[in-house]
């Protein structure tokens, strides 16, 4: 499906056209005024933050596109999300805010990717990830008109267990391996992975395609290792206080109970810096900015990013990203 | 030698897996909605023609195959391989039965191919999509059945063997799919 519309991109000139139907243009904006009429209501605040800074995220999962000045001079990256700023204005006392903008991430393409995408993200203060859940399956149905499509939320842990019948905390990663082949990844012997990278690989292999069947599919409580910047709790077995919803196995947002712990954040971003020397990728600076927010009180708040792309993708039943996007990279 | 980086996956590359050249059919981008992201890819091994699935860690990379279709003039066969000239150039070159495969049963002299270069070396046939041969044996079709209806093998003059309507005889020339190995039509000399 993507080999044909690249070809067809690929044929210069004639492509001025618009890749996405102009109805499904239209769908978006509707999408976007029923968005912001929806937090007008609840009284969250809209906010801009910016696009290009002079930090990154450290993620080594994450690529920010780097930019130059006229002269060449390095000027700074392009936000893959607008997390580090919306969060120092949390710290300055804004409240609940809301933000819907561009993010970049380099080398994302596919028929769910596309480098450039939009992003709603939003924070409550006072509130925790599973209040947060509630709101996002709101948002969600209102967006689809599906005011009663049913919820079901499932952690981490039973998903492997009751899929795979493994406990992601105390499997071995050769046993991760060993599950791979088995569940019919046929190279699997040929990949080399972190502990995490299995879990990934079964997750967007074998699990993915079956979460959310006309149902939104909350998977919550991520093994620590996956926390990103969700706060731990100290459970028996530590669990990361992240949650990750499922429509039509379409990953479609990310949030968390979000960690407010300045050391702790230094520390995790000195960690994502560790991992990006040893795959060696870019080492671009950590946001000092943010962490001096966090040093100087972020409000217990719950935060969640949503893809709008694909939210409009599954509200008007198409499967390629390209069919909701005026002009994807190819012919940007 | 080149690499190709996963970034630069799409249908058609031509890549290098296990020793064996390989046509990526489609790529699929995958990753979580945090961590590793994976190319998902469906390839085709082109000495076997089989499909298989494979999968990569996104920012591999893969060395690139030497792979590249030109079409060629089909000269002859001296009993063991089978020879063929660029029309422009006028370079021969002589395929073994292997790379020929199939096609052997439906070219003969003149005929323009298409061929499939690794590293310089023809790897694969493709005969024209329709050839025009002639009919060596076939039975005697019933006087006045012009119905075709049912049908009959003829043996054509490459050795083929295709179902004929009843009406077609012996010297006759017909038309033939190579794709799907059918009969077309009945070619008037």
């Amino acid at each position: 499906m993507t080999t044909i519309l690249l070809t067809a991109c690929s044929e210069a000139g004639a492509t001025w056209q618009p890749s996405a139907p102009l109805a499904n243009l239209r769908a978006r904006a509707e999408l976007l005024a029923k968005l912001r009429k929806f937090f007008a209501e609840v009284g969250v605040l809209e906010v801009e933050t910016p696009l290009l800074s002079t930090a990154a995220v450290t993620d080594a999962a994450l690529a920010s596109f780097a930019v130059h000045h006229a002269n060449g001079e390095p000027c700074g990256y392009l936000h893959t999300s607008p997390e580090f700023p919306m969060k120092r204005l949390l710290a300055a006392g804004s409240g609940a805010i809301y933000q819907i903008c561009k993010v970049f991430r380099d080398g994302e393409r596919g028929r769910r990717h596309h480098a450039e995408f939009t992003l709603l993200e939003w924070y409550r203060p006072d509130w925790n990830y599973q209040q947060l859940m509630d709101e996002v399956a709101a948002v969600v149905r209102l967006a689809l008109a599906q005011p009663t499509l049913p919820i079901e939320k499932i952690s981490y842990r039973e998903l492997f267990r009751n899929r795979l019948a493994l406990d992601p905390w105390t499997v071995s990663t050769a046993e991760l391996q060993t599950a791979a082949q088995t569940a019919g990844i046929t190279n699997a012997q040929q990949l080399e992975l972190t502990h995490d990278g299995w879990l990934d690989l079964l997750l967007t292999h074998c699990l993915e395609k079956h979460l959310g069947q006309n149902t939104l599919t909350f998977i919550y409580d991520y093994p620590p290792s996956q926390a990103a910047l969700a706060r731990i709790r100290m459970d028996a077995k530590p669990v990361a206080e992240r949650f990750e919803l499922y429509l039509q196995g379409i990953e479609l947002a990310n949030g968390f109970t979000e960690l407010g712990d300045a050391a702790e954040q230094r520390a995790r971003f000195e960690a994502d810096l560790a991992e990006r020397q040893t795959q060696h990728l870019p080492l671009p600076p950590i946001d000092e900015h943010f962490l001096a927010a966090l040093a100087a009180g972020l409000p217990d708040c719950a935060g969640v990013a949503l893809g709008l792309d694909r939210l409009l993708m599954l509200a008007i039943n198409t499967t390629h990203i390209d069919s909701v996007l005026a002009f994807p990279i190819e012919r940007a | 030698m080149a690499f190709y980086s996963t970034s630069e996956f799409k249908g058609g590359l031509k890549i290098m897996l296990d020793g064996d050249p390989y046509n990526i059919v489609e790529n699929e981008f995958v990753k979580p909605g945090k961590g590793q992201a994976f190319n998902r890819v469906r390839v085709r091994n082109l000495k076997t023609g089989r499909t298989v699935e494979k999968t990569f860690k996104s920012g591999d990379t893969v060395e690139a195959a030497d792979v590249h279709d030109t079409d060629m003039q089909y000269l002859y066969n001296d009993g063991e391989e089978w020879h063929f000239m660029d029309p422009e150039s006028f370079e021969q070159m002589t395929a073994n039965a292997p790379a020929v495969g199939d096609a052997a049963k439906w070219i003969k002299d003149n005929d323009m191919c298409r061929v499939t270069l690794w590293n310089g070396v023809p790897l694969a046939v493709d005969p024209p999509n329709f050839v025009v041969l002639k009919v060596v044996e076939t039975d005697p079709g019933l006087k006045g059945d012009t119905s075709g209806g049912g049908g009959k093998p003829a043996t054509l003059e490459t050795g083929a063997v295709v179902r004929v309507p009843l009406f077609v005889q012996t010297d006759e020339l017909v038309k033939v799919d190579t794709r799907t190995g059918e009969y077309v039509s009945r070619v008037k000399e």
